[in-house]
């Protein structure tokens, strides 16, 4: 691969009909890198990911893949990416070997046995093989996904939600297997909702309608987003929320648990509308702003835009 | 608890708002229906008439033309064919082209003004025993009264009792009318459409329902390779039913194999290749399971009921028979009864080989033009 970039494509466009999916976004992902890809359901992540490994063919937009053209190529592509589907897509009726041995057969691996054997031990499912897959809990499915999906050593992963109704211990392993595997050189788009995973990520994507809002490291996205972000704690926070969203400076107010986060892009102008309010009633303080801030900021922003 | 109607209707309700949104079962709530009532009400006749008949009259006088009148009069026999030889007779009969034949011998109006009482001979193509049984009958009926007009003057004696002629029946190929040696080998045709058609039919859709079609269209699987994987297994499958098919008609109801059996096991394959191709297509435009199964017992009904194997085919009005010669079933039927009670050779088979072929050609343009190797 002489390209420096694993994926690297622009004005990708997606139309379903008349509606757009995806609508000219550019990505440009470096090999070893992890890569998240965040957005609110139905903002098109999913048919971007589809549209990488040639599942869905892209009405518009260019660029190179793995080196090779991902509009073109997309036979040739298919053979060193992993495409893990958001809902488990092996066959329940296998058993864990049987789907693993399907799947090494259609990459044509090489030593199969032998990749199957390497596979089931780094999953510690050496002992449950023989086990049907549909037999398995969510955490040990989405384990044997990934297993699968790693069978043709690609050099490209696309996983789609893969920690969806997974437990926290397994995600947070699952994580750490992303990691490890990152740091051997291979490259990672994983979309996600949850913002913890979102933070383990070495660079984000933001998707939302289509449109790709923001990109960079967490801190540049949160940078980006210009949020100036104060935290509030006390008393009453509900009445207190409702009065806050009636002022103008004050562009979101969100509850988390026992405190209320208050953002605005304008900062003097979210001071001037709060401090009337800064009562001793509750105790306010100025905090760096949370990725999910930013996010929330976004997407509220883009349903104005798109409304 | 208590039975509740605002939790039945609640029920009742959904019920309707989900059967509307599934249009294609919708449809065949209807559809199915309607197909039996017009199969069954117009198209199915056990009492078939116009049955096409040859006649070679080597002995061309006014009896012989009295007797071909009085045939076509009876609405049972269209007098389809001039035969001129025996021979051409029996070719006649093996491929299906006629289903009698009347052959009147040299020297008939000589014998029989002699009262020498001449052979008069009547064929038919018995394999299916319901298709001739009426006709037969009126052909005896017939043959009491039907000179009698013309013997006239000296000749007016021979009208008396019984028939001045021998009317000889031969009913080949299955001279007992067992129905069984009609039924049991068009069995075999039955079952491989209704299996094949239904197992391939799932085959796709239960990878698309189960959301493993997205994971196997990001393998670099080619869909032909995954048309003819699939397809592979059930060809076994079927020469698997076909094997047991056979076995049962030889020796559970000695269904006589008068043709070649390795002729039958070749010209299975592009039967069940034809009902997979069906099937395929089908699970390229049902939605999920349900739909699939539906649509193969859509095909499978006028299968059943317009091939000729259960009800005579030459007994259906002329668009019963048209959609017929349409389906694989009715062309398969004719191969494997005119191999096993005919003996049919590869000859006589070829003009049902070829809509066979032309049906599979057909299927298969569509199933792959309407399998997507993408999601779109």
């Amino acid at each position: 691969m002489n390209s420096a970039f694993a994926i690297d494509v622009r004005g990708v466009t997606k139309k379903f009909g008349t509606r757009t999916v995806v609508n000219n976004i550019a990505m440009q992902v470096r090999p070893g890198e992890i890569y998240g890809f965040l957005g609110p359901n139905g903002s098109g992540k999913t048919t971007f990911l589809r549209m990488l490994c040639g599942l869905l063919t892209p009405d518009g937009g260019e660029g190179k893949c793995l080196g090779l053209d991902f509009r073109r190529e997309s036979a040739e592509i298919k053979k060193h990416v992993g495409y893990m589907t958001q809902k488990f897509s092996f066959y329940e009726d296998l058993t864990i070997e049987e789907n693993l041995d399907f799947i090494a057969r259609l990459y044509d691996v090489p030593q199969r046995q032998a990749a199957i054997e390497k596979s089931l031990a780094r999953l510690g499912m050496v002992e449950r093989r023989r086990q049907l897959a549909g037999t398995l809990s969510g955490g040990w499915k989405q384990r044997l996904a990934l297993a699968a999906c790693l069978i043709h050593e690609p050099q490209l992963l696309l996983l789609d939600e893969p920690t969806a109704g997974v437990d926290p211990k397994a995600r947070r392993d699952f994580w750490e297997e992303i990691h490890k595997l990152a740091a051997e050189g291979l490259t990672f788009l994983i979309t996600t909702h949850y913002m913890d995973e979102a933070s383990r990520c070495h660079r984000l994507g933001y998707i939302a309608y289509g449109n790709l809002l923001a990109h960079g490291t967490v801190d540049e996205v949160v940078k980006a987003g210009g949020l100036t972000t104060w935290e509030v704690s006390g008393e009453n926070l509900a009445t207190l929320a409702d009065k806050l969203r009636r002022l103008s400076g004050v562009e979101q107010v969100v509850a988390f648990g026992t405190v209320l986060h208050v953002s605005g892009r304008d900062a003097g102008k979210l001071r001037a509308a709060i401090a009337p309010l800064m009562s001793d009633a509750h105790h306010w303080t100025q905090i760096e702003s949370g990725l999910e801030d930013v996010f929330i900021s976004l997407m509220e922003t883009a349903k104005d835009n798109f409304a | 608890m208590s039975f509740s109607f605002q939790r039945f209707w609640a029920i009742v309700l959904k019920e309707f708002i989900q059967m509307r949104r599934d249009r294609l079962t919708f449809g065949m709530m209807v559809g199915i229906p309607m197909i039996q009532l017009i199969l069954f009400g117009f198209a199915i006749n056990s009492n078939p008439k116009h049955l096409p008949t040859a006649v070679y009259a080597a002995d061309n006088s006014p009896f012989s033309r009295t007797l071909v009148w009085a045939l076509r009069n009876s609405s049972y026999f269209d007098i389809t064919r001039e035969a001129h030889s025996a021979a051409e007779i029996q070719t006649l009969l093996a491929e299906n082209k006629i289903q009698f034949a009347v052959t009147v011998p040299v020297d008939f109006s000589r014998q029989l003004l002699r009262g020498e009482k001449p052979d008069l001979l009547i064929e038919a193509d018995a394999t299916d025993p319901s298709a001739v049984g009426y006709a037969s009958a009126t052909i005896s009926a017939l043959a009491t009264s039907v000179l009698n007009r013309d013997l006239t003057g000296p000749n007016t004696h021979l009208r008396a009792g019984t028939p001045p002629f021998n009317l000889v029946a031969h009913q080949h190929y299955n001279p007992e009318s067992i129905t069984q040696y009609n039924i049991v080998p068009g069995l075999m045709g039955v079952m491989l459409t209704m299996t094949m058609i239904i197992i391939t039919g799932l085959a796709i859709t239960r990878e698309r329902e189960r959301g493993t079609m997205e994971n196997l269209l990001s393998t670099p699987a080619h869909p032909g390779e995954v048309i003819v994987g699939k397809i592979v297994p059930y060809i076994m499958v079927g020469y698997v039913q076909v094997a047991l098919i056979l076995l049962a008609s030889k020796f559970l109801f000695n269904v006589p194999f008068i043709g070649s059996v390795s002729l039958l096991v070749a010209l299975v394959f592009p039967f069940i290749v034809a009902n997979l191709a069906v099937g395929i297509t089908f699970s390229t435009i049902a939605q999920n399971q349900l739909q699939a199964v539906q649509m193969a017992f859509f095909f499978f009904l006028p299968s059943l009921l317009l091939s000729g194997y259960m009800f005579p085919f030459r007994g259906m009005p002329d668009w019963a028979q048209d959609i017929g010669e349409c389906l694989p079933l009715t062309h398969f039927l004719r191969i494997v009864r005119g191999i096993l009670l005919k003996g049919n050779g590869l000859a006589e088979c070829a003009p049902d080989l070829w809509p066979i072929a032309l049906f599979v050609a057909v299927m298969l343009t569509i199933a792959v033009k309407r399998y997507r190797q993408t999601l779109d």
